[in-house]
């Protein structure tokens, strides 16, 4: 089949302005990547075009972008999820709500920043087991947070919240994610001060459950249902309450 | 030009870089410098686990595992190496749970463990569970969990800075010059050590499960520099490759009871190691593949065969086998989540209903920049050491692989010997000052970024590319042979010679200039394809993942010894045959001597 691929472009060096390119690539199979032909513009036609890509199979995070208006990896979409027959247009825009630095490629400073605000990584203060081994965890507190932990910081859930457009201070979805994975790791012990960040004008109350951001998420974490977990641990007062109970609850369920 | 001074830097932020990082970051000013952000390294992909002997669900033994990773390696593994790896694994798997890594838990609340390819009881026995697992997502899990703690102990990262070459002052190493993809303008860096940490480069060939940034920049810079290439003719064909793609299907399914079948519905793995079958070595699995495709007992008659992990097969199977256990359709989904979204996103096949068509794919670099079990380079046969340099990871050769790596232990080498040489880094650099830097330290890469840049030829680092990816492909992938690989050797030779007299590329300018950083890499890859053709031509038997069809036997007599590759004044490569393989269990114990290698 023919696409025709419809390429926001901005060179710093010599564009005031973006504008559109467009480029026609011949025998596209149906299942070829996005990704695939973003390559074949560059290497075929226009070495000039610049994104970012690295693993090709969805896993890294690296190229993220608005394809036919949605947020999406490049390289997990492919051509035949976006139309059919004999010719196909396909629309490929930068991120929003993080500033255009070249082509498809945005500033991540200010989404890893925010990240980095919601001290994501493990506390744990206790001395480290006697007998030189792992910590005990069960498979039901495992996997409460199993949902999060997937997370691979592409920013396709954060640019595509109306609230983080509206307002670039609010910390976004991929933050609350990564302050989640660690909130209802039952082995943490820093909950409370990530609650407290999480409670703050910029944090988990900015959001307003458009779930924008879980339809966005090429790994299917359910985002906005981990948001209204935090929202719900910070109303209860910690995690400490909500987990007594759920953990009893998925005791139960588990039989 | 920017100037900046750390004591220790990293070149990489993968799991070996990231955990490096952690270790020097403790005693010496540490930055890491990647071309991506770290979270993007390919650490990330890997999918069924981290092994280590740790023995939850059944009993196991370091030496077990040294053992498995010494004959998985069809004995060119270097033996004190193993042994290191495998009692080295136990404490790392266990202080990646303390830093938090949420691995899969038994029912008592233990890190759960699944079996692997080669990994066995007893020195050669029955398989054993010692794949330490989170899903099939471990390598997620790894990259997370360490650069999470990166952050947490405020480790310096120069993000999407891209490393191009390694500054020496004689015989000093005391830096690196990287480019800021962003502005495009050259930094140099200036310490007292250097590790590199950049993976691996299995973008020499067509069908890969490696990311498009695996290059091997890190093996290159330091060759071009007077370091050696170690064992580079061993390149892992994993068995599994998505038909085409080259996308990575863990061993993992086999590990959970998935089988390989031909168009005759044949479990052909039966023929070819009778004992384990669908979990023999990588190399084995691969080459067997390849024997089926060639007898016409590809699917349908295609380049392809059936990995079936369907229940319906895998418990026919278990009850033949006469194990009690059975697994359904949701076990499959809870174990193997990201195998299934592949498949149904990239094939739309659901491998809960329907076998994958699967083809072998370019994998794992087995050799690399050689080292002690410190991390510290080692530039000849006796090996001795150059002070500042090191490496770890993929990039590196220890050599705890040999000629063929065991699935698990690429992410279990690179916690451990990431370890090793963060630490050793740490107090290198407390007893060593900084050596000056040369004048110009960026004049030559600079010279060379600029030939690129504005290069008037007529031929495209794409069009090189594909020309070296296919005759990589053809004749110096899973089998060879001495004419076939005779071609390679001119092709890239011509291919070099193109790369430096008629290329082309389109953008001239400063920022985010990938077209100029991939021509780059194209000259990496170049090297790389250079130095595997000539070290695979003269290595005369069939050892591990080289496998020579004219030279079919192993040949203990002759070539129980490392390769060592130096690049010559004009470009071209001397090999070095002199390196013995460390063979220090063997010498207590009768198991570790080399025997013929039969699962």
């Amino acid at each position: 089949m023919q696409v025709t691929m419809r390429i926001r472009r901005f060179n710093p060096e010599k564009d005031k302005k973006p504008y559109w390119g467009e480029y026609t690539l011949d025998n596209v199979e149906p299942n070829d990547r996005v990704l695939e032909l973003l390559h074949r513009v560059k290497w075929e036609q226009d070495g000039t075009l610049s994104f970012r890509r690295s693993c090709a199979h969805g896993v890294c995070g690296s190229d993220g972008m608005r394809i036919n208006g949605v947020n999406r990896l490049a390289c997990k979409v492919l051509v035949n999820a976006l139309g059919e027959g004999d010719h196909v247009k396909i629309q490929v825009e930068p991120m929003l709500g993080l500033q255009v630095l070249k082509d498809l490629i945005v500033d991540m400073e200010p989404f890893f920043e925010h990240y980095r605000s919601v001290m994501p990584y493990f506390v744990n203060n206790d001395p480290v087991p006697a007998d030189g081994r792992e910590r005990l965890q069960s498979a039901a507190a495992r996997a409460r947070f199993d949902d999060t932990t997937k997370c691979i910081l592409c920013a396709c859930c954060t640019t595509s919240c109306p609230s983080f457009w509206a307002d670039g201070k609010y910390v976004g979805p991929a933050a609350i994610v990564q302050a989640h994975r660690f909130i209802f790791d039952d082995r943490d012990q820093a909950a409370d001060e990530r609650l407290k960040i999480m409670r703050e004008p910029d944090g988990v109350w900015r959001c307003r459950t458009i779930f924008n951001c879980t339809s966005a998420c090429p790994r299917d974490i359910e985002v906005t249902r981990a948001i209204g977990e935090v929202k719900m641990a910070i109303r209860r007062g910690g995690r400490g309450a909500i987990q007594e109970t759920e953990g009893t609850e998925e005791a139960g369920g588990e039989g | 030009m920017q100037t900046h001074q750390y004591e220790a830097l990293i070149v990489g932020g993968g799991g070996a870089g990231l955990m490096a990082a952690l270790y020097a970051s403790r005693g010496a000013r540490t930055a890491v410098i990647s071309k991506l952000y770290p979270t993007r390294s390919h650490t990330g992909t890997a999918q069924g686990g981290i092994g280590a002997a740790l023995g939850n669900l059944e009993e196991d033994r370091p030496e077990w595992h040294a053992f498995d990773t010494v004959k998985g390696g069809d004995y060119l593994t270097d033996q004190d190496a193993a042994l290191v790896l495998a009692e080295g694994a136990i404490e790392a798997v266990i202080e990646l749970e303390h830093l938090g890594l949420p691995f899969d838990r038994t029912p008592e609340g233990r890190i759960s463990q699944r079996r692997f390819g080669g990994h066995t009881s007893n020195f050669g026995g029955k398989p054993v569970r010692r794949a330490c697992h989170s899903a099939d997502r471990t390598g997620h899990m790894i990259l997370q969990t360490l650069y999470q703690q990166c952050i947490k102990n405020n480790v310096t990262f120069f993000d999407e800075y891209h490393v191009v070459d390694l500054i020496r002052n004689g015989d000093a190493v005391v830096g690196v010059v990287a480019v800021n993809i962003d502005s495009g303008e050259l930094h140099v860096f200036h310490s007292k050590a250097v590790l590199f940490a950049t993976g691996g480069w299995g973008r020499v060939w067509e069908v890969t499960s490696n990311a498009h940034t695996l290059t091997g920049d890190g093996n290159v810079i330091t060759y071009r520099r007077g370091v050696p290439m170690q064992d580079m003719e061993f390149f892992q064909f994993h068995p599994t490759g998505i038909y085409k793609m080259g996308i990575l299907i863990t061993e993992g399914v086999r590990g959970e009871g998935g089988v390989l079948l031909n168009d005759r519905g044949e479990r052909f793995m039966e023929h070819y190691a009778p004992s384990i079958k669908d979990l023999a070595s990588r190399d084995v699995v691969s080459r067997a593949i390849f024997l089926e495709l060639r007898a016409g007992r590809g699917i349908k008659g295609q380049n392809y065969v059936h990995l079936d992990v369907t229940p319906e097969t895998v418990n026919r199977y278990l009850a033949e086998a006469g194990e009690s256990r059975r697994i359904t359709g949701e076990y499959i989904e809870s174990k193997l989540p990201d195998i299934l979204d592949f498949c149904r996103t990239y094939l739309g096949v659901d491998p809960v209903k329907e076998p994958m068509p699967i083809q072998p794919t370019a994998h794992y670099g087995m050799g690399g920049i050689p080292t002690d079990l410190d991390g510290r380079a080692v530039i000849d046969a006796q090996r001795t050491p150059l002070p500042g340099l090191y490496a770890a990871g993929e990039c590196a050769c220890v050599s705890v692989h040999g000629a063929n790596r065991l699935g698990t232990n690429s992410l279990t080498d690179l916690i451990v010997f990431g370890l090793r040489s963060g630490k050793h880094m740490a107090q290198y650099c407390q007893g060593t000052d900084f050596t000056p830097l040369p004048s110009n330290p960026a004049g030559e890469i600079e010279a060379e970024l600029e030939r690129i840049r504005h290069a008037s030829g007529t031929r495209k680092p794409y069009e090189l590319r594909a020309e070296m990816q296919k005759v990589m492909m053809q004749q110096v992938s899973v089998f060879r042979t001495a004419e076939g690989m005779q071609e390679a050797v001119n092709t890239i030779q011509r291919l070099q010679d193109e790369y430096r007299n008629n290329l082309v590329i389109d953008d001239h300018g400063q920022r985010f200039n990938s077209d100029l950083l991939e021509a780059w890499e194209l000259g990496c890859l170049l090297d790389i394809a250079q130095v595997t053709t000539a070290s695979a031509l003269a290595r005369e038997e069939s050892r591990g993942a080289h496998s020579r069809e004219d030279f079919p036997k192993r040949d203990d007599e002759q070539w129980m010894v490392h390769t060592l590759a130096y690049r010559t004044a004009d470009g071209g490569v001397e090999l070095n045959h002199d390196k013995p393989v460390d063979l220090s269990l063997a010498a207590k114990d009768e198991r570790f001597k080399p025997k013929e290698r039969v699962y």
